[in-house]
């Protein structure tokens, strides 16, 4: 067949679209924005970056793998180095994740060996006017500022920013920094990312991660996305998805309060209302319950309480559903007749489910779902839970967060024993590194600290009423855009109340410029993740090793080596580094990874030694783009990235597990089945599996989690070797640094976590049962009395308000719904994509959409500038984009903007030479108040506003 | 002898613009600010019916733009691929009006816009120019071709929408995916 052009044939063209389509829009957008005049600006005295065109065609090519450092999904590439400039970028057709694919901005990541808008040498500004200073300078100025905070406040009043671009070693090296530094205020953007999804799936079946992997959503016959929008978000998700799509005839199924881009690809779109996910669910339950399409085997098998469950679901019949979300009856039906016939399905969700008030219950729905479905541990099925940046999933396993070490083991004493023991520590010198008083009954140590979400509330807030010493007085944030973060204008004041303002970037970002600060803010330029080495996990749990592409630009330094100087700095660097060998002044990151290794026995994360890490990603070509695992070659039988649980010691060679869960398999093999986390009974019930458990099992039921005096009563305990029972001795599974516990558990068939059943309430949580609440800024005040929020209550170390703004009513002069998302071409905060050139081109102008009835009846015209403001009074100047994609009453903003607040230009205040390509006004200057009573997730996804013609 | 061509398959394609930024990142050298030899173009953005394609020179066999060209500037190679010589292209823009695709592009520097050389997708294989020369580089961008690779845009799109190659080739990759959907859903329904 040859194509040819056919004589009369009318080329492509469709009807013009009602509206108008995003990239039209963005066509008519001033191009003078600071495109032409900003590309050929370079800052005066800089240090020159040799460019691409500078080096000679035929120079010798050396090719370094590396991994994209955009969303999760983790696409491999091939990246061409010439003269230590990265002069080409050439598809890894041979990656098993994406097979050469990558949206805008993986296609445009070699840019990041250009760098031009980066921040060049470190940097502090003073009176005004922004001070080169000496890595030297930096480090001592920072340093002392932090011991004299110390010294007046306490350890607490110093904030640990940091980022879900760290690698691995660097999350769980910052995270180490925090705890020596004697406090837990560190967290990163995971809180307000999946932090709901962590806790609410962690405590429905043990671990809160994606369940499978992306390659195997290729094996779905339906797949039901909520909150998630992977054509813009996770573009190369979409390969596997269309697959399923083209190859299985698998259903898709989109609800989304937008006609996204992904749901253009579906077989059923639900607009429900922000905020309504719960009742949506339920709808659909209850149509799965009337119609007896749930699992009846599967749940009385391995789900616990499902029965309360079928109470709740009773209060939503159809005609509820639909006065509550806005989906007609037909359609709810429909969603649910298409996921109960066409099994197994999987659940895709990201932030449109977790970023709500309600954020962990919203997660707990999606599970149960499945859960009565029967889809949980099989192939195709799952809940595949799309993890935004390129290591979030490895920065949450480290535990880069305020209330966990890393693998999750909490911040109680035994946890810290664990890790001191870890890092061949004394528990006396740890603890007195911390504030040893208790405020408002609270121990420091063992109490989590002030969220990623809400730092801005711990430097804000009455002194009286944070449980800890004093306010927050300096804070680093390292790798972290806090304009992604709501109520930017408390924000703003929070760093202009500070002592101190570090950022460590490659960029400077909000931190350093949306301040009204003369003094005190200090710049240090961090080098990019392809300028360093190490790992990083993906969505699906694999993890890769990052090689170094080039050297660090201009006077960049790595993330570790400044943690590390930090450390010599503060006189903790022999603690700090005790297991880790240095090599010409730097750490030697491996030990790191083994460290890694040597603690993290409760998500498995110990068999992924750094050399396994590395043999697979300089083999994976040898991965099936199917299956995931290795057909041959020398990491044969194994599957790609070592998916955690990877059991064991390095040496125990496990293969990974790609499906969490999955009985079908031997433990040793990568089977499983839901953990046993929480007890083994409740109220007299005993919440073990009943008489299931993973191939091969030599307890054929239910289990606890394994001890040694387990072992013991099992007769197993001669298993062990000496050496293991001499560290084993009183210890359990994920405490046992020999492995011995886990080693005997699997020789036996048996799944170190013991074997329980999924829960389906989780009685330490606010709600027991997922319940429907209003946002706190709902347009249905009707439906505030029966569906109210909580009442205030103090969550951790801050007072958190709930009732006392519901009970206001917002919606009368703020009548739309405002809700938020992303864009293909940017990413996070933004600050990194907008400095780049070629993305930045595509998207020139922060925008608002609004259906053409609010925009007709406001007088709006397409294209036309209008004032947003949000129900907490935030005014923000933006663009009008008038589009049937929302709804009537719905409006839709993407958070990747900053640089412009309340109209006006922060350009003035970047350092010479770095402001981005494209600035605007960042979407959460109007957004609001509202965080999730478990995790204190931001509530983004469900606030109001109004428009009006600027 | 290969014959080039460009495919985009239009249940596939995400409007996520990997292939324009693509572009950008391989033709770099020759591309300024506002000049996209690819786009994504959507209909029905919004609603029921949305569908995107990706879109540049097609490098078609009775290229309009070839007959039109007042200096003669285009020819063809052995492969079927249409290139232009900027030394001779007068910036007329008589090609934009000849093209179904819209696929010429002009500089935009300049106050009043002045029109400068015509540039275009060149399926990734340079110029007249020697192969791999600074000059080659410079006006026209990259030459995958001589180095036995295919377009840029194609080889990164992240869902393999686009597909690009000798025209045998990509119909038949295409025809497989169209015998397992069926032909309701083999392109724009």
């Amino acid at each position: 067949m040859k194509l040819t052009r056919k004589s009369n044939a009318a080329p492509v063209a469709g009807k013009p679209a009602l509206g108008i389509s995003r990239r039209q829009f963005m066509k008519h957008a001033g191009i003078a924005t600071g495109g032409i005049a900003a590309a050929s600006l370079m800052g005066t005295g800089m240090m020159r970056r040799v460019e691409a065109k500078e080096v000679p065609h035929d120079a010798p090519i050396e090719v370094k793998r590396t991994i994209c450092s955009a969303c999760a999904v983790g696409c491999g590439l091939y990246a061409e180095v010439q003269n230590g400039v990265w002069t080409g970028q050439e598809p890894a057709f041979d990656h098993p994740f994406n097979a050469g694919g990558h949206c805008a901005k993986g296609a445009a990541l070699r840019e990041h060996g250009h760098g031009e808008k980066r921040l060049k040498y470190p940097m502090k500004l003073v009176d005004g006017k922004w001070k080169k200073l000496s890595w030297e300078d930096a480090i001592n100025e920072v340093g002392d500022q932090m011991l004299s905070i110390r010294k007046e406040s306490g350890p607490d009043s110093v904030y640990f920013m940091g980022s879900a671009k760290f690698s691995n070693e660097g999350c769980y090296m910052y995270r180490k920094l925090a705890a020596m530094w004697g406090t837990n205020n560190v967290d990163h953007s995971a809180r307000i990312c999946h932090s709901t999804t962590v806790a609410g799936v962690a405590n429905t079946w043990g671990y809160g991660a994606q369940t499978n992997s992306f390659n195997d959503i290729q094996n779905a016959n339906a797949i039901f996305l909520i909150g998630a929008n992977p054509a813009e978000a996770h573009p190369v998700a979409m390969q596997h998805i269309l697959i399923a799509k083209e190859r299985k005839h698998a259903k898709i199924i989109v609800v989304d309060p937008r006609f996204s881009r992904t749901a253009a690809h579906s077989d059923l779109h639900c607009a429900i209302r922000p905020g309504t996910d719960i009742p949506f669910i339920y709808g659909m339950l209850w149509h799965i319950f009337e119609n007896g399409w749930e699992d009846k085997t599967f749940i009385k098998q391995r789900v616990f309480e499902m029965e309360s469950i079928r109470a709740e679901v009773k209060k939503f019949p159809p005609k509820e559903v639909e006065n509550i979300t806005g989906v007609s009856e037909v359609d709810v039906y429909q969603a649910a007749k298409l996921m109960a016939d066409n099994r197994p399905g999987t659940v895709i969700w990201c932030m449109g489910g977790t970023q709500h008030h309600v954020g962990n219950a919203n997660t707990r729905a999606y599970c149960i779902l499945q859960l009565a479905l029967g889809n949980m541990g099989v192939s195709g099925g799952g809940t595949n839970i799309f993890r935004g940046h390129d290591n979030v999933q490895g920065a949450t396993d480290l535990g880069l967060l305020f209330d966990n070490l890393p693998g999750y083991y909490g911040l109680t004493t035994g946890a810290w024993a664990h890790w001191t023991h870890v890092w061949d520590l004394d528990m006396a010198w740890v603890k007195n590194r911390f504030d040893q008083t208790p405020y408002l009954g609270k121990d420091p140590m063992t109490t989590p600290g002030i969220p990623c979400s809400r730092w801005h509330d711990g430097v804000l807030e009455e002194k009286s009423k944070l449980a800890q010493k004093d306010n927050i007085r300096m804070a680093f944030f390292w790798g972290q855009s806090v304009n992604t973060e709501t109520r930017q204008r408390d924000v703003r004041d929070a760093l202009d109340k500070m002592d101190t303002v570090v950022v460590v970037d490659p960029f400077p970002t909000m931190a350093g410029v949306m301040h009204r600060r003369k003094n005190g803010v200090y710049l240090l330029p961090a080098a990019t993740q392809f300028e360093t080495e190490g790992s990083v996990s993906n969505s699906g749990r694999s993890i890769q090793w990052r090689e170094k592409v080039i050297e660090p630009l201009f006077e960049s330094k790595t993330d570790l080596e400044i943690m590390y100087r930090l450390a010599q700095k503060l006189g903790i660097d022999e603690q700090y580094t005790k297991r880790i060998a240095k090599e010409n002044g730097l750490l030697v990151i491996e030990d790191i990874t083994r460290e890694i290794n040597r603690g993290m026995w409760t998500i498995g994360m110990t068999g992924q030694s750094p050399e396994r890490i590395k043999l697979h990603t300089q083999n994976w070509g040898t991965f099936s783009n199917k299956t995931l695992e290795a057909a041959g070659g020398p990491a044969k039988g194994e599957t790609y990235g070592l998916p955690w649980p990877c059991w064991g010691t390095p040496e125990a060679k496990h293969p990974g597990t790609q499906i969490l869960y999955n009985q079908s398999k031997h433990v040793k093999d990568g089977g499983g089945n839901f953990r046993a986390r929480y007890g083994v009974e409740y109220n007299g019930q005993s919440i073990l599996a009943d008489g299931t458990y993973s191939k091969g099992a030599e307890i054929q039921d239910g289990y606890p989690e394994f001890t040694a005096d387990m072992l013991k009563q099992l007769g197993w305990w001669n298993d062990l070797t000496a050496e293991e029972k001499a560290e084993a001795e009183g210890k359990n599974w994920k405490t046992d640094l020999s492995g011995g516990i886990v080693r005997v558990a699997i020789k036996h068939g048996c799944i170190p976590f013991g074997n329980a059943k999924a829960r389906c309430i989780v009685w330490t949580f606010p709600d027991q049962v997922p319940i429907h609440r209003e946002p706190l800024y709902t347009p249905r005040r009707d439906l505030v009395t029966k569906y109210p929020t909580y009442a205030d209550m103090q969550v951790h170390r801050l007072p958190t308000l709930y009732k006392s703004i519901q009970d206001q009513d917002f919606s009368g002069k703020y009548p739309l719904a405002l809700t938020s998302g992303r864009l293909v071409e940017y990413e996070g905060g933004g600050e990194e994509s907008r400095s780049n050139p070629w993305l930045a081109e595509l998207q020139q102008e922060m925008f608002v959409e609004m259906n053409p009835a609010d925009a007709a009846d406001r007088g709006i015209r397409n294209g036309e500038n209008v004032w947003l403001e949000g129900a907490e009074g935030g005014r923000i100047k933006v663009q009008a984009l008038v589009t049937p994609r929302v709804k009537p009453g719905v409006t839709f903003m993407p958070y990747h903007f900053a640089g412009v607040m309340h109209g006006e230009s922060l350009a003035p205040n970047y350092p010479e030479g770095t402001v981005p390509y494209v600035i605007g006004e960042s979407c959460n200057t109007a957004m609001t108040y509202g965080y999730d009573p478990v995790t204190q997730m931001q509530e983004t996804k469900a606030s109001l506003c109004q428009i009006v013609k600027a | 002898m290969a014959t080039m061509k460009f495919l985009c398959d239009t249940k596939r394609c995400i409007e996520c613009n990997g292939c324009v930024t693509a572009c950008k990142n391989e033709n770099d050298s020759a591309l300024e600010w506002g000049i996209q030899r690819r786009r994504v173009v959507t209909i029905n953005d919004g609603q029921r019916g949305e569908a995107s394609i990706s879109v540049a020179c097609m490098h078609c066999s009775d290229a309009p733009c070839m007959a039109v060209c007042p200096a003669n500037c285009f020819y063809r190679t052995d492969d079927g691929i249409v290139l232009h010589n900027k030394d001779t292209c007068i910036g007329c823009g008589y090609c934009l009006y000849a093209c179904p695709f819209g696929a010429p592009q002009f500089p935009k520097k300049g106050a009043f816009g002045s029109r400068g050389k015509m540039d275009k997708c060149t399926f990734c294989a340079g110029g007249p120019e020697e192969n791999h020369s600074d000059a080659e580089r410079q006006k026209y961008g990259s030459n995958r071709i001589a180095e036995g690779k295919l377009p840029m845009c194609a080889e990164l799109c992240a869902t393999k929408a686009l597909l690009a190659g000798d025209a045998e080739i990509v119909s038949s990759i295409f025809r497989e995916r169209v015998a397992y959907r069926g032909a309701k859903d083999a392109a724009w329904n």
